[in-house]
């Protein structure tokens, strides 16, 4: 199904994953820390440049590309492959689709290197679903944006090689009355913006997501990012299209839970036989493969349809619904089948396990994709 | 410089691999095939040298059609060209000839610097490197962990059991590798794009003046007679130690010959 030259991408992040990522990534999820290492050497591997075209720094790919990379790395670790997806879909891809040509020159040669990381700040402590309750401020002084508010939950935005974070904030009022919202580049190091020390997570534990203070923080008025008043229609396109990546590295996820449970079920022997014989266990792990399939076709669906030019919000909505609540089911399961070992975190169950719940959360909850497949179907 | 790597494609030697019931020769449809892994490290070691020095990159591979997918992944890495000599009456060749075929095609190239694997993971003989230097008559530096370059001047650190010995030779060499002195690169995809525009060109044994007769299981200078599975290892002896322990490990260490 998969043409030679995504089939050999494909293979290649697998082989990464298994060799770089694997052997490394617990200790990392431990103690809490982020791979700098394994950042590098994906960096050096073109990951971060996956979808953009050469001359941003970029290796000419597609956005399925990014996909199914971001699959093969959830196979084995899930702090990884978010780091990737908020880096490209959050980080860089608002710059390369609404930046000027001075604002893509100067960030996206180093944040498609994978050298520097971008963050994009729109969840705020007291609005995520509801974008549209933004309170974070940002009031043109002269040449300067001067930003008031704070950021809740934001990816990469506080590693020691994060070089800006895109925020939303209030501009203004609209015409219709509503808020002006508009998204601005504030550059890390900007005097005024504070990077919280990081939360203590259930699971990605080895990703970086700080809550972020602005306080009268001033950057350059040239930081719009697009135009003025347009960050709604902006953070929509993002999240729509970041739906099909969240959903691509949940159905990784999902596999990783087939993979390490095959293995586990040939193993491991109770009441004479290998639990694996046992048609109980046979059954769980059929569904969880039939889980994985299904949700891999229907992001695989989306992402056509996206290439294609195609109206792909509904698609990447049931793609990102499907794949993250079959990632929390088969981890759950994936778990059972380990027995008493599933529950310690030195098998990569027990992370597949801690890090599924987020995936019906981020980019939009579980409940926020039915809105939109409800809302799509004329409800 | 002009840089040639050796490139084998070898069952990859995670699976399990199998020898054929007919002729015994390696049976390549049983396990899915991988480059030799050593060879990834002369192809990385081949393209710093180019990103320092310039020159250029070809792959050399002898092996059936199948091989064209290794030579495919070989140049995702990087390199600019690649030789495939692919013909019928290859299959079964030993050592010796496939060292007469090689050195046949590096006639044909005009290397300054021939690297390749120390060993490659199917056949282990670790002697084509030391026999294609022979017959093309041009230094070996086998095993290294190092290379550096100055020049035309060529120096390993040849790795041993003990450490390491410093030899030094002028291009052209031939240079083996092991895994030690490098970590290679994985394919990137303007590389893997990349790769499907490079040619690839395809010899036979007429090509290169070769009579099918000197290779092949005819032409080989040593046959595998008969083959076995490695029997399943048995319990073992267990010593239970009532105070006299060690005296019965040396024992046994003795009668095995160990001691
Ligand atoms: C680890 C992590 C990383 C993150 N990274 C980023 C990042 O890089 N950038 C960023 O901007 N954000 C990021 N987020 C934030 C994430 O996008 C939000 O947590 C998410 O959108 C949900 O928002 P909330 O947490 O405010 O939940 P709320 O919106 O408060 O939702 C609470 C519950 O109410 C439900 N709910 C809300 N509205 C409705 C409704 N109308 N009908 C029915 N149910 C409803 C929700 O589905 C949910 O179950 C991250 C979050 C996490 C946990
Ligand atoms: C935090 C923790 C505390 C614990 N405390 C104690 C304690 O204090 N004392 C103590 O003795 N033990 C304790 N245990 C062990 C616990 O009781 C076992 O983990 C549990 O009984 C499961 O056994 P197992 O882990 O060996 O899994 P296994 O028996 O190996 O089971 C693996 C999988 O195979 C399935 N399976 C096994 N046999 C069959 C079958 N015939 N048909 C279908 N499916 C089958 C199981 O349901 C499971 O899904 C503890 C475990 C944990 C995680």
């Amino acid at each position: 199904m998969l043409n030679e030259e995504h089939e050999a991408l494909r293979q290649s992040v697998r082989d990464f994953a298994r060799e770089v990522v694997a052997p490394v990534i617990a200790e990392h999820y431990e103690h809490h820390t982020f791979p700098y290492d394994v950042v590098r050497q994906m960096g050096k591997m073109g990951l971060f440049g996956l979808p953009f075209p050469e001359e941003h720094g970029g290796m000419g790919g597609d956005y399925f590309a990014l996909c199914l990379t971001l699959e093969e790395l959830a196979r084995v670790d899930s702090s990884v492959a978010i780091t990737l997806e908020a880096a490209i879909s959050l980080g860089a891809m608002p710059i390369y689709r609404f930046g000027t040509d001075e604002q893509k020159a100067h960030w996206l040669p180093k944040l498609t290197s994978g050298e520097a990381l971008a963050a994009f700040g729109l969840t705020e402590p007291g609005f995520g679903s509801d974008a549209g309750g933004t309170q974070t401020r940002a009031v043109l002084d002269g040449d300067e944006w001067v930003i008031n508010g704070s950021k809740a939950f934001i990816t990469n935005s506080g590693t020691d090689i994060t070089a800006l974070v895109t925020v939303t904030a209030v501009t203004g009022v609209a015409p219709d009355g509503s808020k002006e919202l508009s998204t601005i580049i504030v550059p890390s190091g900007t005097p005024g913006f504070t990077v919280q020390p990081g939360y203590s997570k259930v699971g990605w534990c080895a990703s970086d997501t700080h809550e972020l203070t602005f306080e009268d923080c001033r950057v350059p008025a040239a930081n719009l990012l697009g135009e003025r008043g347009r960050g709604f229609a902006q953070f929509l396109r993002i999240l729509d299209e970041g739906r099909i990546a969240i959903a691509a590295l949940a159905v990784g996820l999902a596999q990783g839970c087939v993979d390490e449970s095959v293995k586990y079920a040939k193993e491991r022997h109770a009441f004479g036989k290998a639990i694996g014989d046992f048609q109980a266990i046979q059954f769980k792990i059929a569904d969880m493969e039939t889980r994985a399939h299904t949700a891999r076709l229907a992001y695989y669906d989306a992402a056509e349809r996206m290439l294609a030019g195609q109206d792909f919000k509904r698609q990447a909505a049931i793609a990102k619904l499907y794949a993250s609540e079959s990632a929390v089911t088969n981890a759950r399961e994936a778990t059972q089948v380990h027995g008493g070992y599933g529950f310690m975190n030195e098998f990569p169950v027990a992370r597949f396990w801690r890090d599924s719940k987020v995936l019906e959360i981020g980019e939009g909850t579980s409940e926020v994709q039915r809105m939109i497949i409800a809302r799509d179907l004329g409800l | 410089m002009n840089i040639v790597v050796l490139v084998k494609q070898v069952p990859d030697s995670g699976a399990e691999r199998n020898l054929r019931t007919d002729d015994n020769t390696v049976d390549r449809g049983s396990a899915s095939n991988v480059i030799n892994e050593m060879d990834e490290y002369a192809i990385e070691e081949a393209l710093r040298i180019q990103e320092a020095h310039g020159g250029e990159v070809t792959i050399l591979t002898m092996g059936p059609s199948g091989a064209a997918e290794s030579i495919r992944k070989a140049l995702s890495m990087g390199p600019d060209k690649a030789v495939h000599v692919v013909d019928d009456a290859l299959h079964g060749s030993c050592a010796l000839a496939t060292s007469k075929v090689l050195a046949a095609a590096l006639g044909t190239l005009n290397a300054d610097l021939v690297l390749c694997g120390a060993e490659s993971t199917d056949g282990r003989v670790q002697v084509l490197p030391h026999m294609l230097a022979e017959r093309l008559g041009v230094a070996a530096l086998t095993g290294a962990r190092k290379l550096t370059i100055d020049g035309s001047a060529l120096t390993i650190e040849r790795q041993t059991d003990e450490g390491y010995e410093v030899v030094t030779a002028q291009t052209p060499a031939v240079v083996s590798v092991w895994d030690t002195i490098n970590e290679p690169r994985y394919p990137s995809f303007k590389g893997i794009m990349a790769a499907k525009k490079k040619p690839v060109q395809a010899l036979s044994l007429g090509d290169l003046g070769v009579a099918p007769s000197e290779v092949g299981l005819d032409g080989a200078s040593s046959a595998v007679v008969e083959h076995s599975k490695r029997p399943p290892r048995s319990g073992g002896q267990k010593v239970t130690d009532e105070g006299e322990g060690g005296v019965k490990l040396v024992e046994f260490l003795a009668t095995e010959k160990f001691v």
